[in-house]
């Protein structure tokens, strides 16, 4: 495809409207879709913080039971890749195009670690008969029952949305490959990256909520 | 610099006829295209629900069963539920007449993001079909509301319909995110925000709440359809729930909800009665302000549809106190438009007999609120038909009777054909008497004790209920006979001019209907939204 017709992905829909390139306005909608998802998030802790207050000490008991390491081990790795995320939209900004395609390898990486150590998590518990309905759930306290059915529900939208942003983050690289994405059109990957962020961000208030109140 | 200058004729073709095929309208990013398939979709769901209503309203004619059993019925008032406000109510205004309009009025060729305005039609049909699947695989029994443990206990379907509110509520936000964005980025230069028409502030904070708000019912609604399927202990009592907490998670985003369906039609009530007083709004900022406030103050009310469900007194207490406070903004509204009819010029075109109505249906709406939002009275009539009478007088007499007006003012630009006045004065009258025998007996049965949803009645209180059956006939021939009318109007009207109603937004000043981009040059922006000329033209 030409350059000309490549420049106008992100934002050029049928020729006569709306073909203006305006990144101020993408950064505004990409904000309020932040807000949305930050309301989305909002929700599950505010029924996490409900429970906590009735359901005090039998959250302590479960939470005692996650693994903690594997936890702290999956913030650090999502933290840093914030930390590449930002480092490859510093770089494409300065042109540095290889540089910056290299940095969100690494931060697929991260993301792909954090998710199999996630499965491992997952699959550890469901492998002690921890799963929803299961025999032994169903002996637990309610409490318990109830932490679980949150810590499955808010990490596991929490690891889909990482998933989502390692496929946005993919469909940037092949953007960029392409140069439909650079120095001077570079806000569909700002944006890829402040999506990137919150997951990150959501992750941090997840950690210490269910793996250090035991 | 005028704009009387620029032929009739125009150079380019309108955009109903730029491009045609089904396929040219099912792939368009034309925000006006959008608003017409919106509205295709819409009529369509409201008649289907309203036929539901209809039926329910049959076997109430008299007490005992008639026509539907107890489950039937059941099922029939949660889909014509679902399918109202779902489908119809809280998408209605924004969706067709904000996404036709809202560029045109503030001189934009098309929303911000033209694209993902298409999605969310898409995400509305989505939604729609998936509703009608609801139906014809019998369809859930829970009231629209969804409570828990109803939707625990139900043998019926429930994860149908609840995607369904679920994939509505993105292109909801979808629509918010975009008309936000386009109210910041996409107004003429020359406009700012208090030269904007209130329609436009009215959509602006309607989108605020439509994306804070949705994202938290989406949610809640997941969360059930993960407990009841797949087990997740979240709100199911038997492993540790609390099915209250639903009911909080639900109504912070219903109420704000309810926001967003009258805000958009204060903003067209607010164009239809300057434009027929011939009279400058009074009180623009303090109109501008309201709708703020009301989207504020309003997503700090929801607990008072829980007042019976179990909640501190202190809580309740404040929550009451809140929605008392949530009604100044709104008579704000009101005194302001008669304000604005006081020693005008008033015309009394249609779209302006169905504002005056709105003005009359939405105050008994509103200060019957008053009643339910007061903690000891709604304790009496809590779940009784008066808060059925209630809602409709503010959805159906507010919302619906709006979006009714807004056909009727923006008909002839939308579609460059005038509709024959006479059918749709005697459809308005009509409604008008229809409306008020099928609802207003619904107060006076609940004041005395006769509770919603219920399929059979003692008969003391037959008199209403026949009273009310009786009104839902008229009501639905009226609305056949505007809708048959304006119809009518698409292939037999007479052709309406550039301005028919003497408007001074900017929708007026561009040719009827308006061509693929909106204007043939530049929109002038030298006179007001509300500055009409001293002498009346009509």
């Amino acid at each position: 495809m030409s350059s000309n017709t490549a420049a106008s992905v992100v934002d050029a829909p049928e020729a006569s409207h709306g073909g203006h390139h305006d990144p101020v306005a993408n950064k505004i909608g990409m904000w309020l879709f932040l807000f949305t998802e930050v309301l989305l998030f909002g929700a599950l802790f505010i029924a996490f913080a409900v429970y906590l207050s009735i359901y005090r000490w039998d959250f302590q008991e479960a939470s005692a039971h996650l693994d903690m390491p594997i936890g702290a081990a999956n913030t650090a790795i999502l933290l840093t890749s914030s930390l590449t995320m930002a480092l490859a939209i510093a770089a494409l900004s300065r042109a540095n195009k290889k540089l910056a395609l290299h940095l969100l390898v690494v931060t697929l990486l991260l993301a792909a670690a954090f998710l199999v150590l996630k499965s491992f998590e997952w699959g550890h518990k469901f492998s002690h008969d921890l799963y929803p309905r299961s025999a032994t759930m169903e002996l637990k306290a309610e409490g318990e029952q109830v932490f679980y059915g949150l810590y499955f529900t808010m990490t596991g939208l929490h690891a889909l949305h990482v998933l989502l942003g390692g496929a946005a983050i993919l469909f940037a690289m092949g953007l960029i490959w392409k140069d439909r994405i650079r120095p001077d059109r570079i806000s569909f990957l700002e944006n890829v990256g402040l999506y990137w962020h919150l997951v990150d961000l959501v992750w941090i208030f997840l950690f210490p909520l269910f793996y250090l109140i035991g | 610099m005028t704009t009387a200058a620029v032929p009739l004729t125009p150079a380019v073709p309108d955009y109903l006829r730029a491009k045609q095929g089904l396929l040219a309208w099912l792939t368009t990013t034309d925000h006006k295209r959008i608003g017409i398939m919106y509205m295709i979709g819409m009529l369509v769901f409201f008649l289907f629900a309203a036929c539901m209503a209809i039926i329910f309203r049959l076997e109430l004619y008299s007490p005992g069963q008639q026509l539907v059993e107890n489950d039937v019925y059941n099922r029939l008032l949660t889909l014509h539920g679902v399918a109202m406000i779902f489908l119809f109510i809280i998408p209605g205004i924004p969706a067709v007449f904000g996404n036709f309009f809202l560029p045109i009025m503030i001189g934009a060729e098309d929303v911000a993001f033209p694209r993902l305005n298409l999605l969310s039609w898409y995400c509305y049909l989505i939604g729609g079909l998936l509703a009608l699947v609801a139906v014809m695989t019998g369809g859930p029994d829970t009231g629209w509301t969804f409570y828990v443990p109803y939707s625990m206990s139900t043998e019926h379907n429930v994860l149908i319909p609840m995607a369904a509110a679920f994939i509505l509520g993105w292109s909801s936000i979808l629509t918010g995110l975009n008309f936000v964005t386009t109210v910041h980025r996409m107004r003429s230069k020359e406009m700012g925000w208090f030269q904007m028409p209130l329609f436009i502030w009215s959509l602006y904070a309607t989108g605020w709440v439509q994306l804070l708000a949705t994202p938290v019912v989406g949610i809640t609604l997941v969360l059930v359809l993960l407990d009841k399927y797949v087990g997740v202990a979240i709100f199911n009592p038997a492993s540790g729930g609390d099915p209250i907490l639903y009911q909080h998670m639900f109504w912070i985003y219903s109420h704000p909800a309810v926001y967003i369906m009258i805000l958009p039609a204060m903003g067209v009530v607010s164009e239809i009665i300057p434009t027929f007083s011939r009279k400058t709004i009074f009180g623009y900022k303090f109109i501008a302000f309201s709708s703020i406030a009301i989207a504020s103050i309003g997503s700090l009310v929801w607990a008072h549809h829980m007042f019976t469900s179990g909640m501190a007194d202190v809580a309740r207490i404040v929550f009451s106190f809140l929605t008392f406070f949530v009604a100044v903004p709104s008579a704000v509204k009101v005194f302001n438009w008669l304000a604005t009819m006081y020693k005008g010029s008033i015309y009394l075109g249609p779209p302006m007999v169905w504002a005056l109505t709105f003005i009359f249906l939405f105050s008994i709406g509103g200060l019957t609120g008053l009643i339910n939002g007061a903690l000891s009275l709604d304790l009496h009539i809590h779940d009784t038909s008066f808060v059925v009478a209630h809602f409709h007088y503010t959805m159906f007499g507010g919302t619906i009777v709006i979006f009714f007006a807004a056909m009727h003012y923006w008909w002839p630009k939308m579609f460059g054909r005038l509709y024959n006045m006479r059918s749709a004065y005697v459809a308005a009258g009509l409604f008008f008497i229809g409306f008020n025998l099928t609802y207003f007996p619904l107060f006076i049965a609940g004041m005395r004790g006769m509770p919603r949803r219920y399929a059979d009645y003692l008969p003391e209180y037959l008199v209403y209920h026949r009273l009310s059956t009786i009104g839902s006939w008229i009501l639905v021939s009226s609305i056949l006979l505007m809708l048959g009318n304006l119809l009518h109007s698409l292939f037999k009207g007479r052709r309406a001019e550039d301005n028919p109603w003497g408007g001074a937004t900017l929708e007026w000043q561009t040719q009827t209907p308006p061509p693929v981009l909106n204007f043939n040059g530049e929109p002038d922006l030298s006179r007001g939204p509300y500055e009409y000329p001293t002498e009346v033209e009509a």
